[in-house]
């Protein structure tokens, strides 16, 4: 089986656990406003790459690995699920850390063939940092051109699988930094057993070249990255309503 | 045992001079924080502001604030130079005041007259007249012997930054040994160590004998030296500012002797780190106190100066020392060999800010103390001035007492030293083969007249072969030029001082060194995978190439190019080994400019790897300027095939990275979440 891979990134140190291999896929349903890899939509074109080549390579770097392993990223590699889900198996098998970087989008609850591939995928995912978006689903279908009910469902399915969960959240000005749909947000990211990091991710325009590369209007023309102090006050707010969430649930239980 | 002794573990060193066992038997690792440092102490702010001062002052008289003229700088030539004795707990400038640069003549008499006149100085009369008539110079030594071939190589750069007009440096002296011992121990020593040499007198025991008469001399002298502060080093040093203070004098003698390419201090700080446990025990000091000390010990390295010529400071991009003092590394009983003097170093990064000089060089381990490794990334992150080395690959070649000499050159303390070489210009090497000898910027014959490449394409056999021939003639012409350089340094300019600071028989390295590896590797897989095309002027030499076609490019982790950069490496290494080398010297060969690639561009023609003409070279063994395209670990990974045992003098790889690509910032990232419901 081939891959169509956008690019990869043999020094990656931001996108998961330790220094990390991170092989971007191509394809993305998504349309985020804010998508500073619009490069990686398109689901053809890219490297054409083997998963017996990706991982060879990995080998001949593994020594670099040695608190990290490998990231599925993109564009959004559920996309490949079959190819993603041989790569991961094979992983595995040579005892290296997967990490799948998704916003989960492909998922649906309700399709058991799909279930069947999903519950397949995460017998071999050791983590899964998954983008939520926007809390709110009107917001969100205005953010990235889709639903996020099934976003949330599959936050719910990989925590009950107990599979390690870091939620990543893009901060933008006037979008999602609010606090009710921070505090929103925390609420229910709180509820998730597994969780093990929340990494807030501040808007930056790195991307806007990208478009103008390909010809494309950048939708978020004007905005200004967001400041460090904004993250951190972001940051807060998701963790207290988490925290807030942890204690209700407590008290649920001890009911 | 003597009384300044008391309180230490005895052992071979007693008797011996072997600051290693005396450091073996009495270290105390230290696995813990950087919480038990100190910050400075408001004379160590005070004396660092005067040093602030006159760094400005410097610079707004273009680079020199004073220089002497009339004496030649020797261990004697001045009297003593302060910033403010009163505040300084370690004392010793190079001349009679700070700032003021000493003269070094016996490196080469022109080069320190245009030092002076570069910077506005004319050398006294008196001293030029002396030198002209009655004292020879390494550099009039090396041109009385060297023939046309080497000085047209010299003239074309094909070899260059040869130390034939300057002092060769890289040479460490055991400045421990004069705080641990005291002179008088150490001339005792010597002098035994001159008997035992014999009374069959071949060149080498005429020699030997001679340079330990000559090391004698310079140790009574350093005596001499030392008492002109006030000082009596002629015994050893009783407690942690007198080991400081006897360690810095017999560095200071060596600064003020030899203006080298690179003079760095060894392996000091858990050494030092001994007397300061004895000390602390003994409430004879706080930590405070020793804190202050080092920080003083430090400003004096950071105001170490030498007189150089513009041109010498744009080879490198800059006016260095390398007084590099390698700290850290393990033991090879296991134990670490970090105390909390390394901590206390890496802390004047604090309590003077960040500095290039001294260039502190940490000998990475991945064993070494989580405390100490973190302390090492928080002041790297926050001062960029930390040097890091592998101590995993050097530990096994040289045992747990070797240090750094400049930024790469791993040597046994008072056991090995090497002798400088400068380095080979490879990619020049390719183009000479190319075009049978003829240098393609000055159309001169330089190399011997072998057959050129001929025909509309290059066949990458045809290449290899002529190539192999010519880096066959190189590695001659080079290697006899060192030779010549290091005879005449040893005649002309012996660095007394230091190597009285060393065993009788001491291992030398016999450095050689090469520029434009990546250069090399990308033109000969460009004519090897793709299709390349020789381009001719009216002379009907090779002035640039056509390059059809894509080729796997160095630094990217591909085995078809990288197996070529490390063929070379290892074919050029091999043919320095068959040459004869002056002084049963061992070659090693580096890998490893850092600050001359802009000056090497500027001289070598257009590359078959579609490098033009003038181009910077890449530094070191990193790959040419964007052709990694597979991200930093993939380039790492090319650099890190080259063979450690056919580049034993190092392997640099320059690497910058902004911080948000080294990982994730604390205050943004939740980590280990921590949701307390307590909170």
């Amino acid at each position: 089986m081939v891959g169509h891979i956008h690019s990869i990134e043999t020094c990656g140190t931001v996108d998961g656990p330790g220094m990390r291999y991170v092989v971007f896929f191509k394809g993305c349903p998504m349309r985020c406003l804010y998508c500073h890899n619009p490069d990686t939509w398109d689901p053809q074109g890219g490297e054409e790459h083997t998963v017996e080549d990706l991982l060879e390579q990995y080998d001949s770097l593994k020594h670099f690995y040695a608190n990290g392993g490998i990231t599925a990223t993109g564009g959004e590699p559920l996309m490949q699920m079959d190819f993603l889900t041989e790569l991961f198996e094979k992983a595995k098998e040579k005892g290296i850390h997967t990490c799948l970087d998704t916003s989960g989008v492909i998922f649906h609850q309700d399709n058991p063939d799909l279930l069947a591939r999903f519950d397949r995928l995460m017998k071999v995912t050791d983590l899964v940092m998954l983008d939520i978006k926007h809390i709110n689903p009107d917001e969100h279908q205005k953010l990235c051109k889709q639903p996020n009910e099934n976003i949330l469902d599959f936050a719910r399915y990989i925590d009950e699988k107990g599979i390690d969960i870091w939620i990543r959240h893009v901060i933008v000005k006037d979008i999602t930094l609010i606090d009710d749909y921070l505090d929103e947000l925390g609420y229910f990211i709180g509820s998730l057993k597994h969780l093990k990091a929340l990494d807030v991710l501040p808007y930056h325009n790195m991307g806007e070249v990208k478009y103008q590369n390909l010809g494309m209007d950048y939708p978020l023309k004007g905005m200004e990255p967001l400041t460090k102090e904004d993250a951190v006050y972001a940051r807060e707010i998701i963790l207290k309503a988490a925290r807030r969430r942890r204690q209700d649930d407590a008290a649920k239980e001890s009911d | 045992m003597r009384s300044e002794w008391n309180g230490f573990t005895g052992g071979n060193w007693e008797k011996f001079v072997d600051v290693r066992d005396f450091i073996q038997k009495n270290y105390t690792p230290y696995e813990g924080d950087d919480s038990f440092l100190a910050g400075p102490t408001q004379n160590t702010t005070d004396l660092w502001a005067q040093v602030m001062d006159l760094t400005k002052k410097e610079r707004e008289a273009g680079g020199v604030l004073d220089m002497d003229t009339k004496i030649v700088s020797t261990l004697t030539s001045h009297g003593p130079g302060y910033l403010d004795k009163d505040k300084e707990t370690i004392v010793g400038f190079q001349t009679d005041k700070p700032f003021k640069r000493g003269m070094n003549v016996y490196g080469g008499l022109r080069m320190a007259m245009k030092a002076c006149e570069d910077n506005g100085y004319k050398v006294d009369e008196e001293i030029v007249d002396f030198f002209s008539k009655h004292r020879k110079t390494h550099n009039e030594g090396v041109f009385d012997v060297y023939d046309a071939e080497i000085r047209k190589c010299r003239s074309n750069h094909i070899v260059t930054g040869l130390p034939d007009a300057y002092g060769r440096g890289r040479i460490i002296g055991d400045y421990r040994r004069v705080a641990l011992y005291g002179t008088d121990f150490l001339i005792q020593d010597k002098l035994a160590q001159k008997e035992s040499f014999g009374n069959v007198y071949t060149d080498d025991v005429i020699r030997g004998k001679e340079e330990i008469s000559e090391q004698i001399k310079a140790l009574k002298e350093l005596t001499a030296m030392a008492k002109v502060y006030g000082f009596d080093i002629s015994q050893p040093a009783k407690n942690v500012q007198e080991a400081i203070q006897w360690t810095y004098f017999g560095y200071l003698g060596a600064v003020k002797e030899q203006n080298g390419a690179a003079m760095s201090l060894g392996r000091t700080a858990t050494f030092l780190d001994v007397y300061a446990e004895r000390d602390l025990a003994a409430g004879t000091f706080t930590e405070e106190q020793i804190q202050e000390f080092i920080d003083h010990f430090v400003m004096k390295l950071r105001c170490v100066k030498f007189a150089r010529t513009p041109e010498y400071n744009q080879i490198f991009a800059g006016d260095p020392v390398w007084v590099t003092e390698s700290l850290g590394g393990m033991g090879v009983d296991g134990r670490t060999l970090v105390s909390k003097m390394s901590f206390r170093y890496l802390n004047t990064l604090n309590n003077l800010g960040t500095s290039p000089e001294p260039n502190l060089t940490v000998l990475w381990s991945t064993k070494a103390p989580m405390g100490w490794k973190q302390f090492c990334a928080k002041m790297s992150i926050k001062s960029s001035s930390i040097q890091y080395e592998n101590d995993d690959m050097m530990r096994p070649l040289h045992g747990d007492d070797y240090g750094i000499a400049c930024c790469v050159s791993s040597m046994v303390i008072g056991k090995e030293m090497q002798f400088f070489g400068a380095r080979a210009n490879l990619a020049k090497c390719l183009l000479y083969a190319i075009n049978g000898g003829v240098d393609e910027c000055t159309g001169v014959q330089v190399g011997p007249k072998y057959r050129p490449v001929e025909g509309d394409v290059l066949d990458y056999d045809d290449v290899m072969a002529k190539f192999d021939d010519m880096m066959d003639w190189l590695a001659g012409v080079y290697v006899s030029a060192l030779n010549i350089i290091h005879y005449m340094h040893d005649k002309y300019a012996y660095e007394r001082i230091q190597m009285a600071l060393h065993d009788r028989d001491v291992k030398r390295y016999f450095a050689t060194g090469v520029a434009g590896l990546s250069i090399v590797a990308d033109s000969l897989s460009a004519i090897k995978y793709a299709k390349v095309k020789p381009v001719r002027n009216e002379q009907g030499i090779v002035v640039s190439y056509e390059t059809e076609g894509d080729f796997p490019k160095y630094g990217n982790n591909d085995d078809r190019v990288d197996e070529i950069a490390t063929y070379i490496v290892t074919t050029f290494m091999d043919k320095l080994r068959k040459r004869h080398v002056y002084r049963n010297g061992i070659p090693t060969q580096s890998i490893l400019t850092i600050t001359s690639n802009v000056t090497y561009g500027k001289n070598t023609g257009d590359t078959p790897c579609g490098r033009k003409h003038g181009a910077p070279f890449a530094p070191g063994a990193n790959p040419l300027h964007k052709r990694d395209t597979h991200g930093a670990v993939a380039s790492l990974a090319s650099v890190a095939k080259i063979p450690f045992k056919d580049a034993q003098d190092g392997i640099s790889n320059t690497f910058s990275i902004i911080p948000g690509a080294l990982g994730k910032e604390d205050q943004v990232f939740a980590g280990d979440i921590d949701l307390d419901l307590s909170k």
